[in-house]
Parts: structure tokens; sequence; C-alpha cells
């Protein structure tokens, strides 16, 4: 592999596919529109099998940036790419999803096909341009652009109330990532340099630390998102095409977690320490404000777009509880979400497919005509609640393990979101899929398709190993977050839980007492 | 200092010059059928004088040695650079000129008038003698000539009311700044007794007293009002709006060049020593035309004055680098500038481009919507153009916003940049519903007429320019940029 240029590679093949899909989709979509679906699943399935390649050819336990690229092509920042185990996870998770989102459009999208799978196949360059960049500006040009793709998106395919949610996703986007700009021109300028290794070794005066640390939290807030600022999420969710969702639930969320523990912590650790009660606070009310708003939501997506931002707020107590456990949970809880939640939305577009509403009341009993659907449905809820086997126990577990240590009062608060969560889930799966079948229409749907197995089946997979096997998962990444939790020791703040290892006890504690063998 | 040296220096203007009397003659003699001939010949001889250009542009001069007729020109690598722009934008808007006047848009005189190139290259050789100007006599020759050729163009339309009255507005408003202007560079002559750049700057050297102070002031208004910054800004949608959407596109770019060029000038190497003087006034111009700019586009339905408030929206950015009052910061302005021409030509060659089927043009939002489905080339040209003009990277729109911002942070006015940037985003709501309209709206299909090679040609180029691969010619514009600020901080 040495000299292969892979992450260049990875981000050509989706840019080349997008430009082939608005010429072969033409204008008419009878004709065009097969070929523009054909190029898209070609190109998202090479680049899937380059981020295997990657994967494969990553050496755990080795330098912590491997496949770095270099060129000085642009003044002012230059193109610099290279990953660690937390970006290879990442994009891993975006090459995996992607070529699942165009099987879930292939027969949702009936116009302007061409322009749809140029927009999707531009949106996965830029992901992985965004986990990759080794750049500073570079990082933000890959960050804001998805703006373009997803805008369209929402806008163009959307449901009904589109050109509001897309507004507002734009806007208040925007709103948030200029500001970090300022700050980014900042730290360059202190620094002299851009370059994301060095900047993250690079002392800023914590006097300074403060405001930066604000700007960048007022980027990733918003686009993890965080109670309030997550007021866009319910809306382009609801408005996004199935696929649309399935992205922005599954990887665009995790650019926030990702810019968190990639810039915030590392390069602001003592500003970080210091807010952290701050972080601490709004994600305790996110995770039991917005799980209630999601038990009396009647739009499945809602319900599932609510359940997202209490699922990253335990990833936010997670970053900011300073420890390995914390960090460890934050990012598999990352992952587990972009494929639950990812699935989730899949589950929701194939009977939004069959009977066109989200209204949960509408359907009803399905499990008795659509049973292997209710089945992975099953499996998808029981994930998202953090049942022991599934790849949430593991995420939830070791975040919240990690934030005992620090808070208490955060980790019970939190812990209650697990609670309300299989409140709302197991609702949603009770009204959806069990009980009487009250609705002819949804009584009649026709159970999953083959193009819908192979949509599911491999999340399904996926979620099931990580939840046996989370170590796969977690090798590639322990030694940058031990790296990270080493760099953060110094400002982590104190915990109020002074767990103290004990010393076991020389004898089983349900021993009986022995008296001698005359009392039988 | 001999004649040739000054004549040498001086060989664009002067080509210009020959060809402008000598294309008038044509007009004259040959009629409105040689029309087409002028605009090609007039074209021509704007490329050459930009040919003339190049060895300077590309070595890089200043210093004594561009002082031109004593020290009445400076042609150092500040001037050759707008100057490049300038004729760039000129032939731009020349190679799309005669198409619009030829269809049904020009109104009851079809027809492309045969001084109508004649007239864009005498504007042009007076913005090409203001950015050249090293004394305040020498900058209002060049601005007048500008000026005066402007105003005809802006009414070339004799028959169309809303051309006649923008010619007329631009008159009286620009009269008024021109008044304005002399104005204040009476009362800067009568507290120094010179006109001369460099002896004003020598005589300007302690604390500025009242009267001089008013000069200056006077003089930064009648330069607001031609680079229509707020508070001056208020006839700019009104003449963008009524006249020939050519002219407009002309009046949007090559002009603003030579109006920014020529404060930066003045303000650098007259009131170089005088920084805390000025830059207040031009922090708050700027700021307030970032943000008026951006609210008054909000409301607009014609997408001439959308531009319009867009190019304000955009002098305001443009400020920004000046009011950095370092070589960066001009440096930042340049880039700006250019990527800015580019920006605004593209997007007013796409407005020619919607037109009927016999040729009326279209220039209102309800007539574009639903264009990505009927013209979905000139649609998504479009929508990369107004992405770039909201600053949204990959498109090289983000990277003018971004070296004018790294510029006032690594200055230290962190909070002014914040709140500016923060400005911005009211600005990208109105581009991104120029996008929904295009994009997400059912399609109306009334843009149906045929757009010519030339206007197609210019699109393209230009929507190359400031699509990611325009980063690749960043460096090298850098490089540029970089050498005409110097240029202008030698004395500093």
């Amino acid at each position: 592999m040495d000299g292969f240029p892979i992450l260049t590679t990875m981000m050509l093949v989706p840019l080349v596919g997008a430009i082939l899909c608005l010429f072969v989709g033409g204008k008419n979509d009878e004709t065009g529109g097969g070929a523009a679906r054909g190029v898209a699943l070609v190109a998202t399935l090479v680049t899937f099998a380059l981020g295997i390649l990657l994967w494969a050819n990553f050496d755990i336990g080795g330098a912590q940036w491997q496949f770095t690229e270099r060129a000085d092509l642009f003044a002012g920042f230059s193109y610099a790419v290279g990953i660690d185990g937390i970006a290879l996870m990442l994009i891993m998770l975006s090459v995996f999803l992607m070529p699942i989102c165009v099987l879930a459009s292939w027969e949702a999208i009936r116009k302007r096909v061409g322009e749809y799978m140029a927009a999707f196949l531009f949106m996965e360059t830029l992901m992985i341009g965004t986990f990759a960049a080794q750049d500073l500006f570079l990082f933000y040009v890959f960050f804001e652009a998805g703006l373009i793709p997803m805008y369209l998106i929402i806008g163009v395919w959307g449901g009904d109330n589109r050109i509001y949610a897309s507004y507002k996703f734009f806007l208040y986007t925007l709103l948030g990532s200029v500001l970090m700009l300022i700050a980014m021109f900042w730290m360059v300028a202190e620094a002299g340099t851009s370059d994301i290794p060095t900047l993250m070794q690079y002392d800023f005066p914590i006097g300074a630390q403060s405001w930066l640390w604000f700007a960048f939290f007022a980027s990733f807030a918003v686009k993890i998102p965080m109670w309030p600022f997550h007021t866009w999420l319910p809306d382009a969710h609801v408005q996004a095409p199935t696929a649309g969702s399935v992205i922005l639930a599954g990887v665009l969320l995790k650019l926030g977690g990702y810019g968190f523990l990639r810039f915030s912590l590392p390069m602001f650790p003592e500003a970080s320490a210091q807010f952290a009660w701050f972080v601490l606070a709004l994600s305790m009310i996110a995770v039991v404000y917005t799980s209630l708003v999601a038990l009396v939501q009647q739009d499945m997506k809602k319900l599932i777009a609510y359940s997202s931002v209490a699922h990253m707020a335990i990833v936010m107590v997670g970053l900011f509880a300073f420890n390995v456990q914390g960090l460890e949970g934050a990012m598999i809880l990352m992952l587990s979400h972009g494929l639950v939640s990812g699935a989730l939305f899949l589950c929701v577009g194939v009977i939004y497919d069959r009977l066109h509403t989200r209204e949960i009341s509408r359907y009803g009993g399905i499990s008795n005509n659509m049973p292997y659907y209710a089945i992975f449905f099953l499996l998808f809820t029981m994930a998202s609640i953090g049942l022991p086997g599934t790849s949430g126990f593991v995420g939830e577990f070791l975040a919240l393990a990690g934030i005992y240590r620090v808070s208490t009062l955060a980790a019970l608060v939190c812990t209650t979101g697990i609670i309300l969560g299989a409140a709302y889930m197991l609702y949603l799966y009770r009204r959806v899929a069990f009980g009487l079948q009250t609705n002819d229409d949804a009584a009649a749907m026709p159970d999953i398709t083959a193009r819908e197995w192979v949509m599911l089946a491999p999340v399904a997979a996926a979620v099931l190993w990580m939840g046996v096997y989370p170590e796969s998962f977690i090798a590639p990444m322990r030694a940058d977050i031990a790296a990270l939790d080493a760099q953060l020791a110094a400002a982590a703040p104190a915990g109020d839980s002074n767990l103290v290892v004990g010393s076991p006890r020389e004898e089983i504690a349900n021993a009986m007492p022995y008296e001698g063998e005359g009392d039988h | 200092m001999d004649f040739s040296t000054s004549f040498g220096l001086f060989a664009p203007e002067l080509l210009l010059t020959a060809s402008g009397l000598a294309l008038l003659l044509v007009a004259a003699w040959g009629g409105d059928r040689l029309a087409r001939l002028n605009a090609i010949l007039a074209a021509s001889a704007l490329f050459a004088a930009g040919f003339l250009l190049v060895p300077g542009l590309h070595s890089g001069v200043d210093g004594l040695d561009t002082y031109a007729f004593g020290t009445l020109m400076k042609v150092d690598s500040f001037a050759l650079f707008a100057k490049a722009m300038i004729y760039l934008a000129a032939i731009g808007c020349l190679v799309v000129s005669p198409a619009f006047f030829n269809s049904k848009a020009a109104g009851s005189e079809r027809g492309m008038r045969a001084e109508y190139p004649v007239l864009v290259l005498f504007a042009v050789l007076g913005m090409s003698i203001m950015v050249s100007a090293s004394d305040l006599i020498t900058l209002y020759l060049g601005l007048e000539l500008n000026s005066l050729a402007a105003y005809v163009l802006a009414s070339i339309l004799r028959q169309d009311q809303r051309s006649a009255e923008a010619g007329l507005k631009y008159f009286v408003l620009g009269a008024l700044a021109s008044g304005i202007l002399l104005y204040g560079m009476s009362l800067l002559y009568g507290f120094s007794g010179t006109t001369d750049f460099g002896m004003l700057r020598a005589v300007f050297a302690g604390p500025l007293g009242t009267g001089q102070l008013f000069g200056l002031i006077f003089v930064l208004a009648g330069l607001a009002f031609k680079i229509s910054a707020v508070p001056f800004h208020m006839w700019t949608p009104d003449v963008y709006e009524g006249a020939p959407t050519p002219v407009t596109a002309f009046f949007s770019t090559a002009p603003k060049v030579a109006a920014v060029a020529l404060t930066a000038r003045i303000v650098f190497e007259v009131f170089g020593g005088q920084v805390v003087a000025w830059q207040q006034i031009v922090m708050f111009t700027a700021l307030a035309s970032i943000v008026f700019g951006a609210l008054g586009a909000i409301g607009q339905e014609n997408l001439k004055r959308l531009l319009a408030y867009s190019s304000i929206n955009n002098i305001g950015f443009i400020l920004l680098g000046l009011a950095v009052a370092n070589a960066a910061g001009a440096s930042a302005m340049l880039v700006y500038l250019f990527i800015y021409v580019a920006m605004s030509l593209g997007s007013f060659v796409g407005l020619l481009m919607l037109r009927g089927d016999d040729g009326e043009l279209f220039e209102t939002f309800a007539d574009i919507r639903g264009l990505a489905v009927t013209r979905p080339g000139i649609a998504w040209s479009l929508l990369l153009l107004m992405f770039s003009l909201a600053g949204i990277p990959p498109l090289l729109g983000f990277y003018s916003k971004f070296v004018v911002f790294q510029a006032t942070v690594e200055a230290g006015l962190v909070a002014f940049a914040a709140i500016a940037i923060a400005a911005s985003v009211i600005g990208a709501f109105y581009y991104i519903k120029f996008v929904k309209v295009m994009f997400f709206d059912e399609p109306v299909g009334v843009v149906t007429g045929k757009s010519g090679m030339a206007h197609w040609v210019v699109l393209v180029l230009t929507v190359a320019i400031i699509s990611p691969l325009g980063y690749l010619l960043t460096p090298s514009l850098t490089d540029l940029a970089d050498k005409a600020a110097a240029a202008l901080f030698i004395l500093n």
C-alpha cells in the first residue's frame, strides 16, 4: 500500500461518479434514471471496497497518523490528508452506509434521479474528506461544503414542508460554523501552522482557550446537535427523503462529535474542563427533555429524530467525562447510533414507501403481514434501547461508566434516558407492529423485498457484531484514545465518585463457616 | 525622467486612446452596420492593452521608476493588477453585449449602436487613469472620463424609459458625488498647497487639523458614492435595474475595481500615516454595507436589484480588507476583487441568458421558477455562482472571504471580524433563496430561448474560475496580489 494515495482515491471515486450521474441522468428520468442509479451503486460499492482495504491495511498500534498525503496546491492552506483510528472508524461508517442509501433511494426517488445521486456521491466525498483532513482549513472546507448537497437533498426531494426545513438547516448550521472559522484564523496566526496534528499538541494560552472553545462549540453543538440548538434536526429529518435522513443521522451528526474529539478536547483541554459542567448540564436536560418529547410524537421520523438528540447527549457526557471509558464509549455509541438510527430510518422508509405516511396511527399489527420486517425493526429497536448483545449497549454502558467517575448526578440523570428510551421505542414498536390491524391498507402491505433485505441485513449484522465483539472496533482507536486521555489527564476535573479498587476477600462471600466434620 | 519613459509607462492608455478615437471614426462613417465589428475591435484593443501589462505584472514593479509625467501618474504593480482586472471585465462585458442589443430585450431600438463599444473603451481609459493616479488632478480627470462615458452607457437605450431614468439618476447622483469629492480635494489642497500624493503625505505627517480631516472625510464620502458603499448606496439598485443588463454587468465589475483601487491608493498613499483618522470610517462603512446590503436584498423580487444589493454587500467585505490597513489586508482585498469580478460577471451573464422564445429578457424570481428542470445548464451555473457569492466552500467565493477574514483576524481585529462574519449569514439567506426558486419550485417553463455561443463562453469561463478548480489559481493570484499590495506600501 506504500505510496498509493488511497484516501484521495476514495474521495475521487464518488466525485467522478457524481459528475457522471449528472450527465447520464439527463433530462429523462425513465432512461437516464436507471443509469444514474447504476453508476451511483457501483461508485459507492467501489468506495466501500477501498474502505475495507483501508481498514485491512491500517496498522493497529502503528504510527498515530497513517496513509498521510500532502500537497501544497493552494495558497493559505495545503491539501493534507491522513487518518488515525478514530477517523478510520468514522470513514468506515460513512462508506458502509452509502451503498445502503443508494439502495434505499432505488425506487423511492423517481424524479431527477441523476441530480439526486450526484448530490449523494458528492456528499460522500465531503464526508470522507472531513474525517481525513489534516489541515484545519481543509477540514473547514469539507465540513462546510456539506451544506450544499444536503440543502438540495432536503429541498428538492423532501416532504411537504421541505423549503422551511432546508432554510432552517442551512442557516442554522452556517451561523454555527462561521464563528469557528474566525477562531481557526486566530489559532493559525498564533501557532503558525494549520496542520491539525501539530495544533493538537500546541498549548494555547488559557485566557484565549475560553472564547476559542465557545467558537468551536457554536459549530459542533449545532451539528451534533445539543439541546437547545437541536431544533433544526427534527424539521430536517422529517422532511428529508429516507436516504437523506440516514446520512443526516448516520454520519452528519457524528461530525459534531468528531469535532469535539478532534478539536475542542485536545486543543483546548483546560477550557473543556472548565466548561464541562455546562456541557453536562445541557446534556442532562437533553436526555430527559427530548426523551419525553419523543414519547408524545405521532410522526415516526420525528420520534427517531428526537431519540437521536437524546443519544447524542449521552455521547457528549461520554466525551466530557475525560477518561478512557467515556471517550471509548462515546466513539462506540456514535458508531452504533450511526448504524441503528440509520437502520431505523430505513425501516420507516420501507413502510413509508408502501403507505406514504409517517403517522404512527395509520399502521398497527403489521407483524402479521410483514414478519421479516418486524424482526428487523425489533432488532434495531432493541439496539436503540441498548439491549445487551447489541451495539447500543456497549456504547451506552461505557459512556455512562465513564461519566459515573466524574459526576454521579449526571450518570443518574442520563441513565434515566435509557429507561425513557425503552419506553418510547417499545411504545412505538407496539403501535406499529403489534396490536389489532385496524387499517386495511396497512394490513395489506407486502413483506420486505429482496432489495430491502440487502439493505437491512448488513446493518443488522454490523449491529450484532459490534454488540458481541466490540473489540474489532475499539482496537484501532485504543491507542488514539489513550493518547487523548493522557493529554487530558492534567486538566481533567476531579470526580465525585472517588472509586477505589478494593482488595478481594480471602474467601467467597457466601461461604459457610467451617466447623468440623462431626456436624453433618 | 524623460518623455519616452513616461510614454512607455503610459502605453496601454495610449493604445486605448488611439483605438477609441479610431473606432469613433469607424462609427461615424460606418454607422450601426459596423457596430459588431467595432465591438470586436474594441475587445481586441483591450486585450492588446492588457498584454502590455504582463511583463510588469510578472516581475512586479514599484518605487520611483514607476512615476510618469513627473509625479502625475504612478504605474506600479498595484495599478497594473487593477488594470488587468478592469480590462478583463470590460472584455467580458463587450463579448456578451451584441447578442443582447440584437434581441427583443433591447426594445424598439434593435441592434447595437456603433458608439457603444467606443464608450466602453473611453470608460475603461478613464478607469485606467484613475488607478494609476498619483495626483489629485489626474485622479479627477480619470474619474470624470469614466463617469461621463458611464452616464451615457446607462441610458444607451433611448426609447426605454427605465434606461433613461437610470442614466439620469446616475448622472445627478454621480455629479453630486463628484462635487463632494472635489470639495474634499479643494480642502486638502487648501490646507497643504499641493495636489501631489507624495507631497500631501509629507504635509500631513503630523496630527490632522480639522480642515484636513474634513477634506479626508469629503474625499472618502465621494469615493464611497462611486463604490456604492453604505450610506451612499441608494442609487445602485435603481441604476442597476434600469440600465441594460450588459451595462449593469459592466457597472458592477470594472468601475468597482477602479474606484476601490483609487480609494486604497488615497488612504494608503496620502493618509498612510493617519490610519487612525480613516480606519474607523472604513470599518463602519464596511459593516454597514455588509448588513444593509444583505437586508436590502431580502425583499427583492427583481434579480438585477437583488444583484445590486449583493454588490453592496460584497463591497462591505472588500472594505473589510481595506480597514485592516496593512499590506496583507490590501492583498486580500485585491484577491477578493478578482474573485468578485468573476462572480459578478458570471451572475449577470447568467441573467442575460434567461430569455424567452423571441428574445425578451426575464429578470424576476417568478420567471426562473424551476429553471433546474427546464434549463439545467444555466441553473447549475447560477447555483454555483450563488453559493460562491454566499461564500460557501468549496467554491472560490469562500476563498475570497477566507483571505479577507484571515487578514482581519491576524491584524487583531477579532471582534470586528466576528461581527462581520455573523452578518454575512444574513446574506446567505437570499442567495439560497435564489437556489430555492430555481431548484425547489415547480417549473413555469418561460425560459425557452437559446443563448448564443458568446454567453456560454463567458459563463463557462467564470464558473470554471469560481469552481473548486479555481483554488489551483490561488498561489499565482496571491503572488500577484502580494506584489501589488507591496507596491502600495512602499512609502510606509
